[in-house]
């Protein structure tokens, strides 16, 4: 059994897909460098990862594929699960040998792909409906999320578009990094360089108290009164409720947050 | 300036504003502008909360005011309840709504509104806040206005410039029951702005042809409610409107609202322990039947069947009328016919239609790609069976619509549609005994 090992980029991915058709084989698995290997390797190959052969399979893919199968490919890698990489190499083999079968959902690694991208369009899809900013003294805004895969490049043009006028800041406490947007210039991406000095609870997401601008406390109250007033008490349905926002948003949910008296 | 009063009238005019189920912030692109705040993203829209009753909060509804001069039965709202009564100052709605949409809070607005003085006068309100929004505090989300039957066309085409939805409530399909609770409205007012409101979208349509910056006139449409359950309409009743509504160009969406008892003392009313839920879930699912299913609301409904089947789901009860259109092949049959076998949706249709171009499906297939089968599987053959027996081993026609309908029905779903049909009282019991 031939077994490669990669770096764990998508760049360090697409040179294995070079290397693959280079040296004419393929490889039974593709494993990152940290994976356990399986007990009867007989020829383990350590991919090098190539800038320019990954850019050179990634410029071949786009002859033979659509542009949304491109994005969708692009999308599953944020998805920054393990189990993706070996049914993407073998999917990304396949292309260069049997043309575009981006939509034969009966090939299993086309659906494992495509399903994994979806999963991570529908949690940007949340992103975009629970993040919930706060106010500073300053006026920037700010929101803490923790999304399951590496979402936040997917959903910062829609809130740049939004709030085209207003600085914000979206931190993701999960990954330790975040986006700022000054009101006028493009996003940057920023790290703290320690997360103990920040003016707001990682936790939990909410602006220390003396940070927080002055009408912060009483907004966030109106709608936490708004949220309870528009339930219609005698349709009560938890269930549902539970569906479309898990119990794992809810930390920084405003209206979710109980509030000290 | 916002203060803790404020918060007093938003409950009780979010309280009163709750039964309007319409929610969607769908139906019109439009990026955002340099100095403005907000964009729509169209599509689905984009639900931001949803409350502890499972519905979603998309934009803040909320009315202006709750005082009312009309007494509809059905109604909150209606002028003789003894309910806390509050309005709003336009200042304070400005400010609430433009504050919780820069905390990604909402959507937009959807504001309403119960009539005082005269409707010309509450359209003029509403008409002066969606024009502050747009022009004064530059807001370019979403805005629905609810349009005041009987308000002059002057005021309906000003506001249609600033809204991107306006509505209308039918609020009950048939004029004689609307007659009977509330005698102060008929059909025709409600029919009347709505027709006001298509021909503005229409000639703004042939505008834009001719001058492309011209500004858009309602872009994304109309939509209106149905209550269910609080007269004795049926099914019939409400579904041949809808589809009459939905021949109409501008009108998107069609909601329906499971009556929940508000006013438990006025004896033209029937008394519910609960909402018609389960009622209110297969008009739902006879909607999208219309929308997206191609169906014709005379294959859900007819003479004999004058209300939905609360056991099983319009098209699974359609299927079971019509055996003789099954089996249908996966891998021949058309998108249009796929969409007619119980269990499959437009997404497991979409799916299939796809990867049938690349090899013939098995049933293996169709479960790995998601779709259900526990309905499907009685309506399909596939690649697995062979011309000889291209009738699926057990399938409708060799187990009959008699024997298969128990197998379909859980016994969950049967508790639950019995129970709702033993909480309905008639409605002379009802006078009687009250």
């Amino acid at each position: 059994m031939t077994v490669y090992t990669f770096d764990g980029t998508m760049d360090g991915l697409l040179t294995a897909v070079f290397n693959a058709f280079a040296l004419k084989e393929q490889p039974e698995q593709l494993l990152t460098a940290d994976d356990v290997l399986p007990l009867f390797a007989d020829r383990i190959y350590k991919v090098e990862t190539d800038d320019e052969k990954a850019r050179r399979v990634w410029a071949g893919l786009e002859k033979h594929l659509s542009v949304e199968a491109m994005r969708l490919i692009s999308v599953s890698w944020l998805s920054e699960l393990r189990e993706l990489n070996q049914p993407l190499f073998q999917y990304i083999c396949k292309v260069f040998r049997q043309g575009d079968i981006a939509r034969n959902f009966a090939d299993p690694d086309v659906l494992t792909v495509t399903n994994i991208a979806r999963k991570v369009l529908h949690e940007q899809l949340r992103m975009k409906q629970f993040i919930r900013f706060q106010k500073a003294k300053d006026g920037t805004y700010l929101a803490v999320v923790s999304p399951d895969h590496n979402v936040l490049p997917l959903i910062i043009n829609h809130f740049q578009d939004r709030f085209n006028d207003q600085p914000w800041l979206i931190y993701d406490a999960k990954r330790h990094y975040g986006y700022y947007y000054d009101g006028s210039a493009d996003p940057i991406r920023i790290t703290f360089e320690d997360e103990a000095t920040v003016p707001f609870d990682i936790g939990n997401g909410r602006l220390n108290e003396d940070a927080m601008s002055d009408d912060d406390q009483l907004l966030q109250n109106l709608w936490r009164t708004y949220f309870k007033a528009i339930c219609i008490r005698e349709r009560m349905n938890p269930r549902k409720q539970l569906q479309d926002m898990p119990r794992r948003y809810w930390k920084y949910m405003t209206e979710k947050q109980v509030v000290k008296p | 300036m916002l203060t803790e009063k404020t918060m007093e009238k938003l409950r009780i005019l979010a309280e009163s504003a709750k039964y309007d189920v319409s929610c969607s912030s769908s139906g019109i692109v439009r990026k955002g502008k340099q100095g403005m705040v907000g964009n729509t993203v169209g599509g689905m829209g984009i639900c931001h909360s949803f409350a502890d009753d499972g519905r979603c909060i998309s934009l803040l509804k909320v009315m202006l005011t709750n005082y009312c001069m009309y007494d509809c039965a059905y109604c909150i709202n209606r002028r003789s309840n003894d309910i806390r009564r509050a309005t709003l100052s336009v200042s304070e709605l400005e400010e609430i709504t433009m504050e919780f949409y820069r905390r990604n809070y909402i959507e937009g607005l959807f504001l309403s509104s119960g009539v005082v003085r005269n409707p010309d006068y509450t359209m003029e309100r509403l008409t002066a806040i969606v024009r502050d929004l747009r022009t004064v505090h530059h807001f370019n989300g979403y805005i629905h206005l609810k349009s005041i039957p009987g308000a002059s066309r002057e005021l309906l085409s000003e506001a249609g410039r600033y809204a991107d939805r306006m509505s209308v409530n039918i609020e009950i399909p048939r004029e004689e029951s609307l007659k009977l609770l509330a005698p102060e409205k008929d059909h025709q007012s409600v029919f009347q702005p709505m027709k006001l409101i298509q021909q503005g979208v229409l000639e703004n349509k042939e505008d834009r042809q001719k001058y492309r910056h011209a500004p858009r006139f309602v872009p994304a449409g109309q939509s209106t409610q149905m209550i269910v359950g609080a007269t004795k309409d049926t099914d019939r009743d409400i579904l041949q409107m809808s589809s009459a509504l939905y021949d109409q160009p501008t009108m998107r969406r069609v909601y329906y609202s499971g009556y929940v008892s508000v006013n438990t003392y006025d004896t033209r009313l029937p008394v519910l322990k609960q909402p018609p839920l389960v009622r209110e879930n297969r008009l739902y699912q006879a909607d999208w039947l219309l929308r997206f299913y191609h169906f014709k609301v005379e294959e859900i409904v007819d003479d004999q069947h004058t209300n939905l089947d609360l056991e099983v789901d319009p098209k699974l009860a359609w299927a079971l009328r019509h055996p003789e259109a099954f089996p249908i092949d996966i891998n021949t049959a058309d998108y249009e016919m796929l969409l007619r076998v119980p269990g499959l949706g437009t997404k497991s249709a979409w799916l299939i239609v796809n990867s049938r171009r690349f090899n013939r499906l098995t049933s293996y297939d169709l479960k790995k790609m998601g779709v259900v089968m526990k309905k499907a599987k009685y309506f399909i053959t596939c690649h697995e069976l062979t011309s000889q027996f291209s009738q699926p081993l057990f399938g409708i026609n060799e187990l009959r619509p008699d024997r298969l309908r128990p197998l379909l029905v859980s016994k969950a779903e049967q508790k639950r549609a019995a129970d709702e049909q033993q909480l309905k009282l008639n409605f002379e019991e009802v006078s009687t005994t009250d």
